[in-house]
């Protein structure tokens, strides 16, 4: 079989796997999210922490519950790595530097992920289990709440009540993470993944010398990793490293972990709205851009140019053998339109315009499908915005699912989409005009140039893969990197909150024949057209002096 | 004016008269391609005109106003300042000038719109010259003469024929014609009286004959001419929510701009090429939203002036946007839907009696009858039976007997031969006195032509028979021609129309299903209406409506849009957010439109706007990195012919295309009434996509024309 026609059949695999997953789980989470009932170990954890799971919250107390939370597992996760040198079952690892570990804990608590330490030489046992692995499941639930409180603001009319944070954020993780995982990770040891609380073993090595290969719960943290669209490899390999994805069908099943939550919320989505289709026609358009990315990623890589990549059968520098092209592009694409940022082969060493392609993907914001809930609150804003532009060409002020995109929606829309531009190009600028930051760089050129704006755009967009050569492990990188993930995670947070608060108080408008059909292909037409022209336009002058500069060269 | 009472509606709501003959007409036999709210005029040679005013607008505190077009004028500055640093370098200068023409063109744009209120607002100022009022003493004793900004709200003024009134308010002693051609352009006198919906006068409008007593409803400064040169001059102009919500989207995409041309110098100095300032302001001239920001205000104005150009005034821009948002017309039968007054459709006989017997003898007792109920009698005669009109003086020794509200009939003497028409009470009740019995026939008849939702009456005679009922007229509403295919593409619109009326049920239903309205409100009281319009609020809908009475005030206040006529009370004036000058209700199906018109401008320059930054980048971005990056010149599509006209080109592109979009923001697109699928498909296809292409071929043929030039490229 051909690597392209293996490819194309993975993708083809995956599509059926998403699709018979999406009904039934879209379903089951728009269960969870409206239903009155309390499991038992749920009413343990509200009375652990002295939450009353039925209180009515408006937005500021949806936004201060999602803000303490977030800002006590990071002063718990900060804490946690710089004791560490003290904890039992660290593997004797010292405690980490407190640039490194501000930046670790921002980045597992703003679900981005990105590592600048390796994980088996730095990370002991109670590190990844109790605080890393933790912020895996809890930062992926804070993404989730916050999205089905916007949703709740479309579904409900003339209420400030966008249900409860403390249940929405335990039901996520006891109802729908927790038992994922469960299944999810007892695959992946049939697989072949490891979970145990093995030592360090030296391991011989076939040119002689010794390697230093540590055990861990690696399964279980894997599973949440992907599942979560966290990242965070246990390993600094991470999904290169055969203890985390052994063989094709491990990866091709962690994609599918990455993908099944993010386009299933769509079906949830619609549901909870009361209109099904409204939900497709998101799902159509994440499903189109993911599709057309992945398609075109497949063909630059297998896109032969050269005596090197024709004998190889295309770009397979930084590839797994195992994974081949297909799978790692696939894998590629997948781990950059969503939040994710597990990589199972080295981006920087794509083709100039494969690198492009997964910087492209970060920059339209992760919305396709995006993080868990991070993508799909970031789709409708992107709708928002979309209505609003082309929806006055139906001559009627604009609106979506019945709530009118007035003056203080518009605000919020639009501080939303500033947020991350502003930090991806703003730190970048600064890197390229100080100084020292250019010291950490592997390559000069356009590949120099791409690695710091790869970081940038990883850290801001709460993605967290690296580009690999930039030397990130600096307290530069550290603390801005650090920044633009909390900017970059929680800013539109409360944005997106305070909208969801505005729409929720409004009276919806009745749909007439004169209302923009959002649930029809011509709308998920204008949301692409509208998100790549919106990203193009502010990314397109970096990316020119980066990938496609490379790209074009040859 | 007296309205015949047998032909009066119940409660009837609508007593305007249309005045105005250029714009009462519902426009009909419009081609399938012709937009309905035709497109307002545009002069070219009023750009010239424009001229000083746009310059007087370069004034930073007003270009402060519009966020994107500050940016520009920052960049004009920057490069100019930058060009007399550098005199020999013609780039600059050629930057720094276009970069400037940008900034003057969006002036220009916004002075063009501003430009035609003006004339108008002259128009007025010259009916408002100081008149002196004669102010009654408050025992109503002595008359004096004050100026007319002295009168306070309360005073009593005198005027008679030749003065022109002080200000205005309500006649409250008398009855006068009116000359209101300052204000609505109409020539013919209007009759003014104490009491009922014809009270209110304005202030500068003149009295022609009798005299009146007004009681002084407004201050000085605040009457309804002061607020219409306000309004068409564009000084009381405010922001409209959604223009207002369209700025701070163009703001923070001028942010978004700002920070990928502010980092994008790091960047290249990396690359090792530096860019020049003045390079750095074209780029990012080039990439905010120029050319909606410069039109965006001429949009709004020029939405207004088209309603000013229909004798329309809105007191607010929002009640223009909510016009385009309405979902639910209450639309008043009469005058709207139907002609003003009832036409008679056919004679029926009762048995022993033809057709043209009757018809003859409805004409001869209709020709003392002047109301236009007794013109379409004699009318129909005429055309169904060619019974040529008589005239009075014709039949020698014939008695007329006029019609009039008391008698409800009307009719002539002749011959010995007696014949009457009238109200079916008032012409039994003669032939009644006269001997004759009123069969049960002619009950039947008249029962069913009321059911059906026509109005009978009877035609009697008295000759050397006796007395007796010769047969009945069917008088008919007459539902305007073109009304059903009007409220058809209503309902493709998504817009549902409601009739109101003062009619029963059964007659309210005939004339309902042959208009084809979606629902009628019959015997319709002020408070039926009002309670109808805060049910339809309370489902989420925006109802516009039209009314003229006092008791029509509270409703045209709850309404969304509520369009009050010129004629009516100034209680109803003061209540609408529009006035309609020609009090034509037909024209709040033109208001919807136009609301939306305004709004698909809007969003098809914005969208033209945004996708025409595409072919800048690839203008632009080669030009400025292909030294270093030499593949980047394969983005150079457009095969410009050197780095510096291409620059040149993109800038002088974003200049030029806000002169050519000036005529369509002021005329607005063209709009036709079709379903938001339909017309989103229509307007993506045409401003989307052609704002994706035209800036391509735009950019290549003036690169291709400065290339031409020596020294250049």
């Amino acid at each position: 079989m051909s690597p392209v026609l293996a490819g194309v059949l993975q993708l083809l695999a995956l599509v059926v796997a998403l699709g018979l997953a999406h009904r039934p789980l879209g379903d089951y989470m728009a269960g969870v999210y409206s239903s009155d009932k309390h499991l038992r170990v749920e009413k343990w954890i509200y009375k652990g922490i002295g939450a009353d799971p039925g209180a009515a919250m408006r937005w500021p107390a949806y936004l201060r519950g999602v803000l303490a939370f977030s800002a006590a597992s990071m002063l718990f996760l900060y804490l946690l790595q710089r004791l560490q040198g003290s904890l039992p079952g660290s593997l004797g690892f010292r405690s980490i530097d407190p640039d490194q570990a501000f930046n670790t804990a921002a980045s597992f608590v703003a679900n981005t992920n990105w590592q600048s330490y390796s994980g088996e030489q730095a990370m002991g046992h109670v590190v990844q289990t109790a605080g890393l692995a933790v912020q895996n499941f809890v930062s992926a639930a804070v993404g989730i709440a916050v999205a089905v409180a916007l949703v709740r603001g479309f579904a409900r009319s003339r209420t400030g009540d966008l249900g409860n944070f403390w249940a929405d954020l335990v039901r996520g993780v006891v109802r729908i993470l927790l038992p994922l995982s469960v299944v999810g990770a007892l695959v992946l040891v049939a697989c072949g993944v490891i979970q145990n609380f093995s030592g360090i073993h030296g391991v011989g090595q076939f040119l002689g010398g010794e390697q230093q290969w540590n055990g861990g719960a690696v399964a279980s943290q894997e599973v949440i990793k992907e599942l979560g669209t966290n990242g965070g490899g246990y390993f600094n390999a991470n999904s290169a490293h055969p203890f985390e994805n052994p063989n094709p069908l491990s990866n091709l099943f962690e994609i599918f972990l990455i993908l099944v939550i993010p386009f299933a919320l769509t079906r949830t989505f619609g549901t909870m709205v009361g209109s099904v289709r409204q939900g497709y026609a998101i799902l159509a358009t994440m499903g189109a851009i993911w599709l057309g990315f992945t398609a075109l990623m497949m063909w630059t890589e297998f896109h032969h140019g050269g005596p090197a990549f024709d004998l190889a059968g295309g770009a397979m520098e930084g590839k797994e053998t195992r994974f081949g092209i297909g799978g790692s592009s696939l894998f590629a694409t997948s781990t950059t339109l969503t939040s994710t940022g597990a990589v199972n082969s080295f981006h920087s060493s794509y083709t100039g315009f494969g690198g492009g392609i997964t910087m492209l993907g970060m920059q339209l914001g992760e919305i396709a499908p995006g993080g868990v809930g991070s993508g799909l609150y970031g789709m409708l804003i992107m709708a928002i915005i979309a209505v609003f532009i082309a929806g006055l060409m139906v001559g009627r002020t604009p609106e979506y699912l019945g709530k009118k995109i007035g003056t203080r929606e518009i605000k919020l829309a639009a501080c939303y989409i500033l947020v991350t531009p502003a930090l991806v190009l703003g730190f970048t600028g600064a890197s390229m005009a100080l100084d020292t930051p250019k010291d950490s760089l592997l390559n000069g050129g356009a590949h120099g140039f791409s690695e710091i704006l790869y970081a940038f755009t990883s850290g801001a967009n709460n993605n967290g893969s690296a580009f690999a050569g930039l030397a990130a492990d600096t307290q530069w990188f550290n603390t801005t990197i650090g920044l633009a993930m909390l900017l970059g995670r929680f800013l539109p947070m409360v944005f997106v909150l305070a909208l969801a608060g505005s729409l929720a108080g409004q009276q919806p408008v009745p749909k007439t024949a004169g209302t923009l059909r959002t649930e029809k292909p011509l709308f998920t037409g204008l949301l692409v057209g509208t998100i790549t022209i919106i990203t193009g336009l502010t990314y397109f002058p970096a990316l020119a002096l980066g990938p496609l500069a490379e790209g074009l060269a040859s | 004016m007296t309205v015949p009472t047998e032909q009066e509606e119940p409660g009837s709501m609508t007593t305007a008269t249309p005045t105005r003959a250029p714009h009462q007409d519902v426009p009909t036999g419009h081609g399938p391609d012709d937009g309905r709210v035709g497109q307002g005029l545009f002069d070219p040679a009023q750009l010239l005109r424009s001229v000083p005013d746009a310059v007087r607008k370069l004034d930073p505190r007003v270009m402060v106003k519009s966020p994107v077009m500050f940016v520009v004028l920052i960049g004009s500055v920057l490069t100019t300042l930058l060009a007399v640093k550098d005199p020999g370098d013609w780039f600059g200068w050629a930057i720094a000038a276009w970069l400037w023409l940008t900034t003057l063109f969006a002036n220009l744009a916004e002075a063009v719109a501003e430009g035609r209120g003006k004339a108008q607002a002259d128009t007025l100022r010259k009916a408002k010259t100081d008149t002196v009022a004669r102010r009654l003493a408050a025992d109503g004793g002595a008359e004096e003469r004050v100026p007319g900004t002295e009168l306070r709200v309360g005073d009593l003024v005198v005027c008679e024929a030749g003065d022109v009134i002080p200000g205005d308010g309500d006649v409250v002693e008398g009855v006068a014609s009116v000359d209101e051609s300052a204000i609505t352009g109409e020539s013919a006198p209007v009759i003014r009286e104490s009491g009922g919906d014809r009270s209110a006068v304005t202030g500068g409008t003149k009295v022609l004959s009798d005299r009146v007593v007004i009681k002084i409803t407004t201050k000085p400064g605040e009457t309804f001419i002061d607020r219409m040169i306000n309004l068409v001059e564009g000084a009381a102009r405010q922001k409209t929510p959604n223009e207002i919500a369209l700025n701070i989207l163009l703001a923070s995409l001028t942010v978004v701009f700002l920070l990928a041309v502010v980092t994008l110098q790091p960047f290249a100095v990396y690359a090792g090429a530096e860019q020049s300032m003045i390079v750095l302001c074209a780029l990012l001239v080039c990439l905010i939203p120029t050319t909606i920001g410069a039109l965006l205000s001429a949009i709004g104005i020029a939405g207004m002036d088209r309603l000013v150009q229909r004798n329309v005034l809105a007191m607010s821009g929002r009640a223009v946007e909510a016009a385009g948002d309405v979902s639910t017309l209450l639309l008043d039968k009469t005058g709207t839907i139907t002609l003003g007054n009832r036409r008679a459709a056919e004679f029926v006989p009762v048995r022993g009696t033809t057709e043209a017997e009757v018809a003859d003898a409805a004409q001869l007792s209709s020709l003392a009858d002047e109301t236009p109920e007794g013109r379409s009698i004699v009318v129909l005669a005429k055309e169904k039976y060619g019974l040529r009109e008589r005239h009075q003086g014709e039949l020698t020794g014939a008695e007329w007997i006029a019609f009039t509200a008391q008698t409800r009939m009307s009719g002539v003497d002749v011959d010995g031969r007696k014949v009457r028409k009238g109200a079916t009470g008032s012409v039994l009740a003669w032939v009644q006195e006269r001997g004759g019995t009123a069969t049960a026939e002619a009950r039947e008849l008249t029962d069913t032509i009321a059911q059906a939702g026509g109005t009978p009456l009877l035609v009697a005679v008295e000759d050397a028979d006796g007395a007796r009922v010769l047969g009945v007229i069917h008088l008919k509403d007459v539902v305007k021609e073109g009304m059903r295919e009007r409220f058809d593409e209503l309902r493709r619109m998504g817009i549902k129309t409601v009739m109101i009326t003062g009619d029963n049920p059964l007659t309210a239903k005939a004339i309902a299903d042959e208009a084809g309205v979606d629902d009628f409100l019959a015997e319709a009281t002020p408070e039926d209406k009002m309670a109808l319009i805060k049910r339809e609020q309370a489902g989420g809908k925006l109802v516009a409506m039209t009314g003229d009475g006092t008791n029509d005030a509270p409703a045209l206040a709850q309404a969304d849009v509520g369009v009050a006529m010129n004629t009516g009370t100034s209680a109803a004036k003061e209540a609408g957010n529009m006035v309609d000058l020609d009090s034509n209700p037909t024209k709040l199906i033109e208001i919807v439109e136009i609301g939306k018109q305004l709004l698909i401008t809007r969003g098809a320059l914005t969208t033209f706007s945004i996708a025409n930054d595409v072919a800048k980048y690839f203008a632009i971005i080669p030009a400025m990195f292909a030294v270093v990056y030499p593949g980047l010149d394969k983005l150079n599509i457009m095969d410009l012919s050197s780095p510096k006209s291409a620059i040149l080109s993109a800038v002088i592109f974003n200049a030029l295309i806000i002169v050519a979009l000036v005529p369509l923001a002021l005329k607005g697109v063209r709009y036709r009434p079709m379903s938001a699928d339909r017309m989103l498909r229509r307007n993506l296809g045409l401003y989307g996509l052609g704002g994706l292409v035209a800036p391509f071929v735009g950019i290549k043929l003036i690169d291709l024309l400065i290339s031409l030039i020596p020294g250049i490229g």
